[in-house]
């Protein structure tokens, strides 16, 4: 693989990885904890919404960022040619 | 039957079943030992990641924790699932991709230098074994609550179980267990919570009966917060801690997580890199199923506790009451002799002087130990005697798949990174099978005997093991996968200072007098980590810069592991 491609490929990821731990960080430390007294102001189906976030909706949240970033990753493999056969 | 005849029969018949699985994958080289060949599917990896790390803490004492610390216990929740975000983004598949057995093996090349390499094994082996004293001790009280045995015994037995299978199977033989170990752990797990919510809130699913309303019609928390209140509690659903601690403490328990050497290690056994990522994806999903009933079992706990005891007369109190107050982990003192049992918060002054005195309480009667919300649930919920039974065979479970993790590092820090890769480089594959399996089998008892007779650190194990992974190896690891230009002598004073300033907080504060009030911007010893963490980026960034590129071939080593291809199986050298 050519010095530009590798650039790039890693370049792409690297964007992957800041956009999916901003929204990991948002959802644990903002909405868990820092805004947590805002959010419980809130009710979702029993539930006060900061609440929520740190004992149930983060969780949720964070799984579906490794799925969402093992996709993404392995479209970029194929891209780029330098997925495993 | 009766409850201790159907542990016998559960416990036993699990245990049966680890030893099945252990002779049918016994392992025959140092690369099935170390990372089971190489060759473990994702998802079965993801299965054995989830028992690896949920260990008795996160079975037996979690939801009680959380039922008594409300939305703070979210802390755990949290800080024990975020790090696998961070381990499949920032570290596995890279590791992966570099395809040795140990993280030492990783410092020690990437930072080209021996020393580092010991280090990073001896820190390795500090975290792994006070880790594994306190699981040893989690089996001891299991057997000895339970089976009515001793407690010395409980333990002997712990350890014979692990030994059998750790010494035979490596890696390989405790990734199978492991798995048999998650499927009797999760259902363990369920069953009584599902039953409870269903005769709570009236749903199968735990997690939405968290949010579902009691029979009256007032929603659970709603229920909680006000019964909270009127006891002198503060309110389940909000906070009290400062919230700059609990953002640290959810920081270090992040990162550690990631930073914990025998949970990256997990990742070192699947075939490819994208099955790295997808594993770590498989083991939160398995997380997350226990992770989030939790908070619900403890939400019903702690509303069925206070209603069933406080203000009801002593003798009309249902049996499992004094059943576990036999077990001393229940304990009622009826100080103002009322025949009733009164349970509230007497550190509140404002509450005593305007409802407790004036009701001629004398200060609260009541002692719950945490590890009562989850044990003694199936009897609250007047589930059958198996249920019991199942409960006591999760929880051995949770604490044996995680002692054989531990230990398995343990292992290879004194087999491979000491004597492999310092003292004897020429030794044979056989020679260091051999020295891997003496090892083990030697640290299994080491801990046993610590498990009987814990040395006093153990019981502030949790912040120093947390805290130190996330001072030492996580910068350490993402720097070295991220940052090119990071060389030995940036990242050795990184970790040094991490080290040094993280261990130091916590035997201050722990060990060496030091008071809350003296807090550094109010952040508790369990939370220091993560300034730890920040300090060691900080010095490897900065004395990096003023000291030479690491060589060529190290920069080669750091381009090759960000790209998948080829990475083949885990090799030796």
């Amino acid at each position: 693989m050519s010095e530009k491609n590798l650039k790039d490929y890693w370049r792409t990821n690297v964007r992957y990885l800041v956009i999916l731990l901003l929204i990991w960080f948002v959802v644990s430390y903002g909405c868990g904890i820092l805004f947590v007294d805002a959010l419980n102001t809130i009710k979702v189906g029993g539930y006060p919404l900061g609440f929520w976030f740190a004992q149930q909706g983060s969780i949720y949240v964070f799984v579906i960022l490794i799925f969402v970033y093992v996709y993404l990753m392995n479209n970029l493999d194929k891209k780029f040619d330098v997925d495993e056969k | 039957m009766d409850v201790q005849i159907w542990t016998f029969i559960i416990v036993g018949l699990t245990f049966a079943l680890y030893i099945g699985v252990a002779i049918y994958s016994r392992a025959g080289s140092t690369s099935e030992f170390y990372v089971a060949g190489g060759g473990v599917p994702p998802v079965v990896n993801g299965l054995a990641t989830a028992a690896d790390w949920m260990s008795a803490a996160s079975f037996i004492s979690m939801a009680g924790l959380i039922s008594f610390m409300g939305y703070q216990g979210g802390q755990y929740l949290m800080g024990w699932t975020g790090g696998y975000v961070l381990l499949a983004l920032l570290l596995a598949p890279y590791l992966r991709k570099f395809g040795k057995y140990t993280v030492p093996d990783f410092i020690g090349e990437r930072y080209y230098s021996q020393t580092a390499r010991l280090v990073a094994a001896l820190c390795a082996l500090f975290i792994s074994f006070t880790y594994v004293v306190g699981q040893m001790k989690g089996v001891g009280i299991a057997f000895s609550t339970f089976l009515k045995v001793k407690f010395e015994w409980g333990v002997v037995m712990g350890v014979g179980i692990v030994f059998f299978y750790a010494v035979l199977g490596g890696m390989k033989g405790i990734t199978y267990t492991q798995v048999v170990q998650y499927c009797v752990l999760i259902f363990a797990y369920m069953v009584p919570a599902i039953f409870i919510s269903i005769m709570m809130v009236g749903t199968p699913i735990p997690q939405l009966g968290l949010g579902g309303d009691l029979a009256d019609g007032t929603p659970l928390l709603v229920k909680l917060d006000q019964l909270s209140t009127e006891l002198g509690f503060k309110e389940y659903t909000t906070s009290k801690k400062s919230t700059i601690d609990l953002f640290f403490v959810t920081a270090a328990l992040m990162l550690g997580t990631a930073g914990l050497p025998h949970v990256i290690v997990r990742f070192f056994t699947v075939p490819r890199v994208s099955d790295a990522r997808v594993s770590a994806g498989w083991a939160l999903v398995f997380i997350a199923l226990l992770y989030t009933t939790a908070p619900a079992v403890a939400a019903f706990a702690r509303t069925n506790l206070i209603n069933t005891v406080n203000e009801k007369e002593y003798a009309e109190l249902p049996e499992w009451f004094n059943n576990w107050e036999t077990t001393g982990l229940l304990i009622f003192d009826d100080k103002n002799q009322d025949g009733k049992v009164q349970y509230y918060n007497d550190s509140n002054t404002e509450f005593n002087n305007s409802v407790a005195i004036p009701n001629g309480w004398k200060g609260n009667e009541l002692t719950i130990d945490q590890d009562i919300m989850v044990m003694a649930n199936p009897e609250i919920a007047s589930l059958p005697n198996w249920v019991i039974a199942l409960v006591v065979a999760g929880g051995l479970a949770s604490a044996l798949s995680t002692a054989a993790g531990l230990l398995l590092v343990i292992s290879s820090s004194i087999s491979h990174d000491i004597l492999k890769k310092w003292l004897r480089p020429d030794i044979s594959e056989k020679g260091e099978l051999r020295a891997a399996r003496i090892a083990i089998a030697v640290a299994v008892v080491v801990a046993g005997y610590a498990g009987i007779n814990p040395p006093g650190f153990v019981a502030q194990v949790v912040a120093f093991a947390f805290g130190l992974a996330a001072a030492s190896f996580f910068p350490a690891i993402v720097l070295g996968i991220f940052s090119k230009r990071m060389n030995m002598p940036g990242a050795v004073s990184g970790m040094i200072v991490g080290l040094v300033f993280t261990a130091s907080y916590i035997i201050y504060f722990k060990y060496g007098g030091g008071t809350p009030d003296q807090y550094w911007f109010g952040i508790s010893p369990e939370g220091i980590g993560t300034l730890g963490m920040l300090f060691n980026f900080v010095v490897s960034i900065t004395v990096s810069q003023f000291t030479p590129a690491p060589p060529e071939s190290v920069q080669e080593m750091v381009e090759n592991i960000r790209i998948p291809r080829g990475a083949g199986e885990a090799s030796v050298h």
